[in-house]
């Protein structure tokens, strides 16, 4: 009976059922996964049908595309797939892949703005083109009505490519003037206003002088500038992107029913979450079991591991050495003391914005310059012969004459010469006034851990052991993954020991590993573990039965190219200083080997950025060079910064320049690329304004014809790009 | 000079015409990967079937 009575209802389960599994469905086909993988190694045709061809083989993948100039493969898959099933497969057919966070990579945006501004220098280029053939023919003596039918249709080509192209001047001045400031776009936007204007209405009365040609040479002129200038950055900004997008922020959330492997921006607090030996800490935390070591190098810049058991804090960043831990989550996100950091680096931020460029200090000396000659012009001719025509026609040819061009041109020209040149060598130029920056450094701080060493240990006293107390250290080092006891591995083993027999052998997460050898108990390990006295140097215990321990002791190897670099930068005549936030003794220790020598050890992140304020108050420009987060805020207070790829995404973010190596080799030749680009932009502003001292008296005499203006502007482009182009 | 009547339209047809093939390619991503394409033009693979 309820069935009947209530029809509507009882259909309406299915029909309404099914809608909703359609949406779903729909849903889950617009949410197609879109998997990003880095290719560092791929690099010919066959390369990329390899790849593609082992992709698009698997059944679940719809489409796979290589891109060989980003060194990237972009895969459209069903909804399910993540990069974890598709790297083996790459993998498998020989390449090496890295996950990519495609959210991290915004390229499209900066292709959007790129590609407007290329459009624009085609217009402007095509009519330029068309515009210098009909001048010719007025160069070269058209007369009469013939002239006129050019000069229309000039203005015809130039006015709607003007319109088109012009318009970031137009709209940069535009907000300049409504800011009550003059830039480089205001006496740019008034020349080529102004130019077409007078030539309008010198065509309309048949006059022999029209600068249509002028104005778009000198738009095209410019956006080249522009383009160039957009170009780098982009280049720049691109690498960095992929810097930060290779490191995925992913982490194994313990739930009722076992781990989950989920997106770092998912935690919540009080989310528990298991850390497997060498992996990062994604959120500051308590530890609530397991024991282990951590490596806390990056934040603090402390080479020591620490012991980790349950109750001990935790923070963001820190690298788990030995044993699983679960870590109960008390602080995530934008909360944890990794952003927390951030705070240091705005507070430095607002300093490095005082630094003027080179060409926004030639556009204030310039703009008003150029606007009182020309007015002085207009005004002077005015008087002189009454005639309002003469007076804007030899106005609007100092404009013209006067307009930087080649000043448009002189630096980026220069930037993009020398970041191409420093790109090939490793470095990665982020920002637009770096390369003036560093090349007015003289004074190099370097921070120890991770920058200077390779944050890898290395055994110092292997001579001072028994053969029979090696093989049993080997033995033991051998069963187990921390970072000391590889090392040891290695050491012995290049000393051709042979590992003795050990039985029982077990490692204790956060302690060390032991075993039994010919019935004695012996053990590698922390200090307090086995029995022996800590220092303040790197070490591992080990003890034999009930003997005495002995201590394999450990410094940081250095970085490819550290000592070099040094001395280079020593020799260049620099003062180079080490700020660390590692014990003395290990600091001096670095500092007595490397020949530096002044250095400060045990520095907390506010001493190292204070220290860097106090040397430039005292006039100097310093150069930091630096990974860890706690040298962010003395990155941005810095003149100059550099970071290597292997900092931390903060770090990276806050330095000036990025070393894509893993050597420290290419901080001098850096140096001194970017003196000879800042050399090279001095020489070209010193081009541009001979053009100018030459061709601005005969415009302002009225012996300025168009031929001369456009010989004179493309002329000292020309040279300026050429003498750029000296740098690569 | 009469010739100018037809010189100046068709040279400005041309250009113009090179012009709109160039906004073409910028429009079609054809700037996206330079290094890839030229490798894959040496490629049989795609001699039937381009990619897209």
């Amino acid at each position: 009976m309820t069935a009947t009575l209530r029809p509507p209802v009882s259909a309406c389960p299915a029909c309404s059922a099914a809608p909703a599994a359609e949406a779903m469905a729909a849903l889950d086909v617009a949410d197609d996964a879109h998997i990003v993988l880095s290719l560092p190694t791929i690099h010919c045709a066959a390369c990329m049908a390899k790849v593609e061809r082992a992709l698009n083989a698997l059944p679940q993948v719809h489409s796979a595309r290589v891109n060989l100039t980003l060194k990237r493969v972009s895969i459209e898959a069903d909804p399910d797939t993540t990069a974890a099933d598709m790297i083996p497969v790459v993998q498998g057919a020989g390449y090496e892949a890295h996950e990519l966070d495609s959210t991290a990579l915004s390229a499209t945006q900066t292709d959007k703005a790129g590609r407007e501004l290329l459009m624009r220098l085609a217009v402007a280029g095509f009519a330029a083109m068309n515009v210098m053939l009909l001048s010719i023919a007025v160069w070269s003596g058209a007369e009469g009505p013939t002239r006129d039918l050019f000069h229309w249709i000039s203005a015809a080509i130039v006015l709607p490519a003007v319109g088109f192209s012009a318009m970031p001047f137009f709209r940069n001045a535009w907000t300049a003037l409504s800011a009550r400031s003059l830039n480089m776009d205001v006496p740019i936007s008034l020349a080529i206003l102004l130019a077409l204007g007078t030539s309008l209405w010198e065509t309309s009365l048949s006059g022999e002088h029209a600068y249509f040609d002028a104005a778009i040479a000198l738009t095209f002129f410019l956006l080249t500038g522009r383009y160039l200038d957009h170009r780098t950055r982009s280049i720049a900004r691109s690498a960095a992107e992929e810097l930060a997008a290779l490191e995925v922020p992913r982490a194994w959330r313990v739930t009722a029913d076992g781990e989950d492997h989920v997106s770092v921006a998912d935690l919540s607090v009080d989310d528990l979450i298991r850390v497997r030996p060498g992996g990062r800490m994604p959120v500051d935390g308590t530890i609530v079991d397991g024991s282990s070591e951590l490596d806390r190098s990056l934040l603090t810049g402390e080479t020591l591991p620490v012991y980790a058991a349950p109750g001990r804090a935790v923070s963001a960043g820190e690298v788990n050495l030995t044993g699983p831990l679960t870590v109960r989550a008390t602080a995530v996100g934008r909360d944890t003391s990794l952003h927390r950091m951030a705070d240091l680096v705005a507070i430095a931020e607002s300093g490095r914005s005082r630094y003027t460029s080179l060409a926004d200090r030639a556009a204030k000396l310039y703009a008003p310059g150029v606007h009182i000659l020309s007015a002085l012009a207009f005004f002077g001719w005015l008087a002189f012969s009454g005639d309002l025509r003469i007076a804007l026609n030899i106005a609007a040819a100092v404009l013209i004459i006067t307009c930087p061009c080649a000043l448009g041109l002189a630096v980026p020209a220069v930037t993009t010469a020398a970041s191409g040149r420093l790109f090939k060598r490793g470095l990665l130029i982020k920002d637009a006034t770096a390369l003036e920056r560093l090349a007015q450094v003289d004074t190099v701080v370097f921070d120890k851990t991770g920058t200077l060493t390779a944050g890898a240990p290395e055994l110092t006293n292997l001579g001072s052991f028994a053969r029979r107390d090696l093989e049993i250290a080997l033995a033991l080092a051998e069963g187990s993954s921390h970072p000391l006891s590889q090392s040891l591995t290695t050491a012995a083993r290049d000393a051709g020991i042979k590992p003795a027999t050990v039985t029982d052998l077990t490692e204790v997460p956060g302690y060390g590993t032991q075993g039994r050898w010919h019935g004695q108990s012996v053990q590698l390990g922390r200090a307090a573990w086995v029995g022996g006295t800590a220092t303040s140097q790197t070490a591992a215990w080990l003890r034999i039965g009930d003997t005495v321990p002995q201590a394999f002791t450990f410094t940081d190897r250095l970085r490819d190219g550290a000592e070099d670099t040094v001395r280079a930068l020593k020799e260049a005549g620099l003062k180079v200083v080490l700020m660390s936030g590692d014990t003395t003794l290990a600091v001096e220790a670095l500092a007595g080997r490397l020949g530096i020598a002044q250095w400060m050890a045990e520095a907390l992140p506010q001493d190292k950025s204070d220290r860097i304020d106090a040397m430039t108050r005292d006039g100097a420009h310093v150069l930091m060079v630096g990974d860890g987060l706690n040298d962010t805020a003395a990155l941005t207070a810095a003149h100059a910064s550099i970071s290597p790829a292997s900092a931390l995404d903060a770090a990276r973010v806050a330095s000036d320049i990025v070393l894509l190596g893993g050597s420290l080799a290419p901080i001098p030749e850096a140096v001194q690329t970017a003196r000879k680009a800042t050399r090279r932009i001095r020489e070209n502003f010193t081009i541009a304004t001979w053009y100018n001292v030459i061709a601005v008296p005969l415009a302002v005499a009225g012996l300025c014809s168009p031929l001369i203006a456009a010989l004179a502007m493309s002329a000292s482009s020309i040279t300026v790009s050429l003498n750029a182009l000296r740098l690569r | 000079m009469n010739i100018l009547t037809y010189l100046i339209p068709i040279s400005l047809v041309l250009g113009g015409a090179g012009l709109g093939f160039f906004i073409f390619t910028l429009r079609s991503n054809q700037y996206d990967d330079p290094e890839g394409d030229a490798q894959r033009i040496l490629s049989g693979e795609f001699d039937d079937h381009p990619k897209p």
